[in-house]
């Protein structure tokens, strides 16, 4: 085994074995059990009475969702101004302009719904006030909303029969206080330390050894990175994102970042198994998850390490494909975050997914059209709940027995709910990739800020694919780009934005939603002939049903795209 | 399956030819609105249809030969007809078993009792008989309609209904006054009252379930069809973006490979038998003589948790038998015969008659001229007589004669109350037999396990189902038999009431409870029960309250039901996961053939080496049709059910139906490609 491929495998093991003491913590914290952070009580009060909250008022689903909706509604309006603003507005030693409203609008909602799908590079199209009060400000929001609303899951099928799940904004709140500010504050210095820049300096400029004269972007950028990956929002300080030298100035940052990415969704699932009081569940859970993510990422190492056939039919040693990546960090190790980054939602990139072997964007493409394995922080384990339910509702079928999960039957309402979630995902991505063709082939002169024609770098198979993970990447929440796709445009910012919003909320209710009716349903006692959902058996079943309800989807457009390119290539 | 289920042929001639033309009746887009699946097929259909005709006006070549447009046609409205066929041959299935049942009552004379003057007898068509009439009944007379004895007893022959040939004797009053129409007399003469309207009988009621009139969905069956609705709607976006998707690859897609992509992905093979799996759960319940008021009942029984049933009859056999007699200390043994005799006189009970049996004397010797019976109540638990003489005699549970005993200042002798204990630890029945407040000595009553019964309650354990055991029996007695006969748990000394709390409280922690009743005492239980069945001989008030009707009055019917039950859902589910497992092949003959003259590096996705683009798709499209017939044997027998345990059965059924559901496509629609190839 060569060093490329025990940095990754150590980078997991690190992440794993920190995961689930974290993972004991969040839930105890979430259970409102004694924990080490106690000492900020006070500061928590000094905040729920500040904005007028009872912390001991409990809210069914409903209110939980409306709570989680407002608070939303606000940060859009007021991060919208920001930006529309920001040239005019101090902490802009560089001198960046206002966002156009296209722009700023599809900025916004990215941001909003934990994508950072990012449109803008942050060296020239952000402010240092918007990048702090805006950007890094809904990367810490946006994934306290996602925790609170899986914390709101884990509540209903906690206990026995109940309609009151907890407080929203005290999930909200303990989130950013106990678990997210915290572990940014550790990452952010580790960062600061091996190069990141920190500071409200404007641009640096020195001379090469070349002569030339080049000017550095620098900012307060660790804080943000910090939480970028944390809160797998992904959106970079700079345009490059972790490729750029100082946002990933080393392996061990980079080991750093892909932990930080990872941590908290596999931690969640950890803290679920505490939190409802069935680990094995957790566990079978987690395994599924891993398994999903080695799934893609065998696949993508493979491909990625051998490199382009047709450069090694040139006898060329050693053809690993090397463009787009960087020396310093490696193939197996750009491979690894790839994979990650897709199936987490992070969407931070340390090398450029246009550049990668065909076998490797199909294997991106699956990991954000599943969604589910590990996922977002929250989110992940909300997508999965809806595969789950869909699982045990054909397996219940399949032993002769009234679907039932956790002990509470599954009904219409929930199935409803359930196949309208999961059929959301490929609806949004399917019609704009198909709206998106659709322009292209029809109206490629169209009199627009870019003409359609021009939207696209490469022709053929990798064009379309460019196209495809666009909306697979806003769908999905994810944030990552194939770039190569002109997407700074009335088109793209618009028609991405709507299906952000679409990808981001509803899949919120409608998992919180199954959980809030299940809770109020009767509870049902294991009995002998009840199916078990924490058994290896069921794990494969979930798997089964996630991966082919992806396939079926997705087959057609996955043939067109990456796959012709793959079989394309001798 | 035991042996007491009907067993004949799946396609009878007559039947088939019925639902061969019910298939074409069905193909009415009204009726077909309700399965939204076969519905959209249909739609793909009639567009077809007109593409046809299209290409066969104008001669365009572009949407394809005419030759293959038709084809494709005509497959699709195979699809649906074998869809409709799958239903009709159900719904003839069921019918004609009901109407097996019900054609013996249809025309037969019944014997009007006029209700002024109760004397005089016309003789009508039962069609005519209303609610609440009375007709007469003797010998050799055929029962019109159901009703129930107001007066008389009467010996009946019951197998037209039960297939079991041994006369059965029906009573008014009490709890097997009941009787059915179609069954006959065979001796005696009783007098009957009509309970039910012609046509609302419960097995009228069945008919009309069976017919679709009235079957409504059952909350299953609706969570289902909007999961499969679900997948349906992601096909139509799958299908309707591969126009621009296909624009954009420089590619035309015909509007038959279109439609023909889409028909195959839906999940028609589970849309088309989906109504034929319910109704067959129900023909399948009625061909174990069981009658369900509603498809609900039996999916319920799949889920059933606690299973009441009661011990006579049920675990044991008929009733118990008086086997030693043992005399109290100091008792000549032949005078405490005669005390148990002179006793049991009245004692109409088979426990009484069999005291009568075992003492084998020549009981018109006994002195009974002027005695006086005490019949045996719920307050006293004891029966007995009071002689002229003034000698009282008195048998009865041992704690109730223990109280007059020693209310009269006497007591029990030790050895008594050692041999009570003995007998009752052995599952035996104590009776004490007391005279003039004296203890005389006990009765020995045993009780027989049916054999056989052990395995059964095995087979309920392994399904998860726990048995608990009703009997009146003393706490002591009743555990030894609940324990050789393998059950999880009893009620002992059961009033009434107990049932009906023991369910409740099962109910209360969530379990669905199951249990079988004839008596009007049972009603209230049998409605609080998830599953109530009510035997066919038990009274009106005990059929009305519970959702199935047992036509053979076999308390173990239970377990077929709750099989039957698990059948329905597990049938369901396996058809589903094969029907959507089949579409990964499907993609893997229709995908490449839709795209290979453009992009020829998709050959590699041919895996199946089908010939052409169109007969890849063809080939893809008569698989799908040729699939539903294939399977609608299973759909009407349903899938075995085996007690294994959830996991073990998921594992099972995963490997069988969804592993063979992607395999099994790949070498269907191969070998179709092969056929096709011949003449091509």
């Amino acid at each position: 085994m060569n060093t490329e491929m025990i940095g990754i495998i150590a980078t997991f093991l690190i992440t794993l074995i920190l995961a689930f003491p974290l993972g004991k913590y969040i839930a105890k914290v979430f259970k409102g059990e004694r924990t080490v952070t106690d000492f900020l009580l006070p500061f928590e009060r000094l905040i729920y009475r500040f904005c007028g909250i009872d912390p001991n008022k409990e809210m069914n689903w409903k209110q939980h969702i409306i709570a989680l909706l407002s608070i939303n509604m606000i940060w859009f309006v007021y991060a919208l101004f920001v930006l529309l603003f920001q040239g005019n507005l101090p902490l802009n030693p560089d001198g960046n302009p206002n966002m156009t409203p296209d722009l700023a609008f599809n900025t916004d909602i990215s941001f909003l719904v934990n994508c950072n799908l990012q449109h803008y590079s942050g060296e020239t199209g952000a402010t240092y006030l918007s990048q702090m009060i805006v950007i890094t400000f809904l990367q810490f929001v946006t994934a306290a909303t996602g925790i609170a609303a899986v914390v709101v899951l884990f509540r209903a099928f906690a206990g026995k029969t109940t309609e009151k799940l907890g407080n929203f904004f005290v999930y909200f709140t303990q989130t950013l206080t106990r678990i997210l500010i915290p572990l940014a504050i550790v990452i952010a210095t580790l960062l600061a330390f091996n190069g990141t820049p920190n500071s409200f300096a404007g641009k640096d400029s020195l001379v090469t050894v070349q002569g030339d004269s080049v000017q550095v972007s620098r900012g307060p950028a660790a804080a943000m990175i910090a939480i970028k990956h944390l809160g797998t929002n992904g959106g970079g300080w700079y345009g490059a994102n972790s490729c750029h030298p100082l946002e990933n100035p080393n392996y061990f940052t980079n080991m750093l970042e892909m932990f930080a990415q990872v941590v908290l969704p596999i931690a969640l699932v950890f803290a679920m198994g505490f939190f409802i009081q069935r680990r094995k569940l957790a566990y079978v859970i987690f395994g599924v998850m891993t398994l999903g993510m080695l799934t893609f990422m065998i696949p993508n190492i493979i491909s990625e390490t051998a490199g382009n056939p047709a450069i090694a039919n040139m006898h060329i040693a050693d053809a690993a494909a090397m463009e787009g990546k960087e020396v310093r960090l490696g193939v197996t190790a750009s491979a690894y975050w790839q994979v990650v980054t897709t199936i987490i939602s992070t969407g931070s990139i340390n090398s450029m997914h246009d550049s990668a072997m065909p076998m490797s964007g199909a294997m991106m493409l699956l990991g954000m059209m599943t969604n589910c394995f590990y996922g977002g922080v929250g989110v992940g384990i909300l997508n999965y709940f809806v595969f789950l339910i869909i699982a045990v509702f054909i397996s219940g079928l399949m032993v002769g027995r009234t679907p039932e999960f956790m002990g509470r039957k599954i009904e219409a309402r929930e199935m409803k709910i359930a196949s309208l979630i999961a059929l959301l995902h490929p609806f949004i991505i399917l019609a704009g990739t198909a709206l998106s063709s659709y322009i292209l082939v029809h109206f490629p002169d169209a009199g627009w800020a870019v003409k359609p024609s021009a939207w696209l770098n490469n022709p053929g198979s990798h064009g379309f694919s460019e196209m495809l993970y666009e909306y697979t990447s806003s769908a999905a929440n994810n944030g990552s780009g194939f770039e190569g796709l002109s997407d700074n445009n009335i088109f793209w910012n618009v028609s991405t934005g709507f299906v952000l919003i679409l990808g981001r909320y509803l899949p919120i209710i409608g998992p919180v939603a199954i959980a809030g009716l299940q809770a109020s349903k009767k509870y049902i006692p294991e009995a002998g002939g009840t199916l078990k959902t924490d058994t290896a058996t069921f794990g494969i079943m979930t798997y089964a049903v996630i991966m082919i309800v992806a396939a079926l989807a997705f087959f057609p457009a996955l043939t067109l795209g990456p796959l012709a390119e793959f079989f394309n290539l001798k | 399956m035991s042996s007491n289920i009907k067993k004949n042929k799946l396609f009878e001639g007559p039947l088939v030819a019925a639902a061969l033309k019910q298939s074409f009746v069905k193909l009415n887009p009204r009726v077909l609105f309700r399965n939204p699946v076969i519905f959209t097929v249909e739609v793909g259909t009639v567009i077809m249809l007109m593409v046809t005709l299209y290409s066969a006006a104008t001669g365009d070549k572009t949407q394809g030969s005419l030759g293959y447009n038709f084809a494709v046609f005509i497959i699709l409205l195979l699809t649906l007809l074998f869809a409709n066929f799958a239903e009709a041959i159900a719904e003839a299935r069921g019918k004609a078993q009901a109407d097996s049942l019900r054609k013996t009552r249809e025309e037969t004379p019944a014997k009007l009792i006029d209700k002024l003057n109760k004397t005089a007898v016309t003789i009508i068509p039962s069609k005519q008989l209303k609610k609440g009439d009375i007709f007469l009944c003797e010998t050799g007379d055929i029962i019109p309609i159901d009703g129930e004895i107001i007066e008389g007893i009467a010996t009946i022959d019951e197998s037209a209904i039960t297939g079991e040939s041994a006369p059965v004797i029906r009573e008014s009053g009490g709890d097997k006054s009941s009787v059915t129409g179609g069954t006959k007399v065979l001796s005696d003469k009783i007098k009957v009252k009509v309970t039910t309207a012609p046509g609302e009988s419960f097995l009228d009621k069945m008919i009309a379930l069976v017919e679709g009139a009235t079957r409504q969905k059952t909350p299953n069956e609706i969570a289902l069809t909007i999961l499969l609705a679900g997948f349906s709607l992601v096909f139509v976006l799958v299908c309707v973006t591969l126009k621009p998707f296909g624009d954009y690859a420089n590619t035309p897609i015909t509007i038959a490979a279109f439609i023909s992509l889409f028909v195959c992905l839906i999940p028609t093979t589970i849309g088309g038998l989906l109504n034929a799996i319910g109704i067959a759960g129900m023909d399948r319940a009625l061909r174990a003589n069981v009658i369900t008021k509603s498809g609900k009942a039996v999916e319920t029984a799949g889920d059933l948790d606690t299973l009441l049933l009661d011990k006579t009859g049920t675990i044991t056999i008929g009733n118990r038998k008086a086997t030693n007699f043992y005399p109290a200390p100091n008792i000549d043994k032949d005078a405490f015969i005669e005390a148990c005799v002179l006793a049991s006189q009245a004692d109409e009970t088979p426990e009484g008659k069999s005291i009568i049996e075992l003492a084998n004397l020549n009981t018109r010797l006994l002195p009974t001229e002027g005695a006086q019976f005490i019949a045996f109540t719920a307050e006293t638990r004891s029966s007995g007589i009071d002689l002229p003489s003034g000698r009282k005699i008195r048998k009865g549970a041992f704690d109730s004669i223990q109280k007059i005993v020693t209310q009269a200042g006497n007591t029990v002798p030790e050895e008594t109350t050692q041999r009570v204990k003995a007998i009752a630890s052995n599952g035996g029945t104590p009776l004490v037999v007391c005279q003039d407040n004296q203890v005389v000595g006990v009765i020995e009553l045993q009780d027989i396990i049916k054999p056989g019964i052990q395995e059964r309650f095995q087979r309920l354990r392994k399904m998860g189902v726990k048995t608990v055991m009703v009997t009146g029996d003393n706490p002591l007695t009743a555990k030894y038999i609940a324990e050789k006969a393998g059950v999880d748990d009893f009620i002992a000394e059961a009033k009434p009431e107990d049932k009906m709390n023991y369910i409740k409280q099962e109910q209360q922690a969530g379990k669905l409870v199951a249990m079988m009743g004839d008596g009007t005492n049972d009603a209230p239980a049998l409605a609080q029960a998830d599953v109530g069945v009510a035997m066919n001989s038990g009274t009106q008030a005990a059929k009305e309250a519970g959702n199935m009707v047992d036509l053979d009055n076999d308390p173990t019917k239970l377990i077929e039901i709750v099989e039957i039950g698990k059948q329905l859902l597990m049938t369901r589910g396996t058809l589903t996961t094969f029907s959507i497992a089949n579409d990964i092949a499907k993609y893997f003959a229709i995908v490449p053939a839709l795209f290979i003259t453009t992009i020829p590096a998709l050959q590699v996705l041919n895996v199946m080496h089908l010939k052409t683009p169109e007969s890849a798709i063809l080939s893809a499209v008569i698989f799908n049709a040729l699939i539903i017939p294939a399977l609608i044997p299973l759909a009407l027998r349903g899938v075995t059910y085996k007690p294994i345990g959830a996991s073990a059965l998921l594992r099972r059924n995963l490997l069988i139906y969804g592993l063979g559901g992607i395999l099994v496509p790949f070498l269907g629609i191969k070998l179709i490609d092969m056929v096709l190839g011949l003449f091509m």
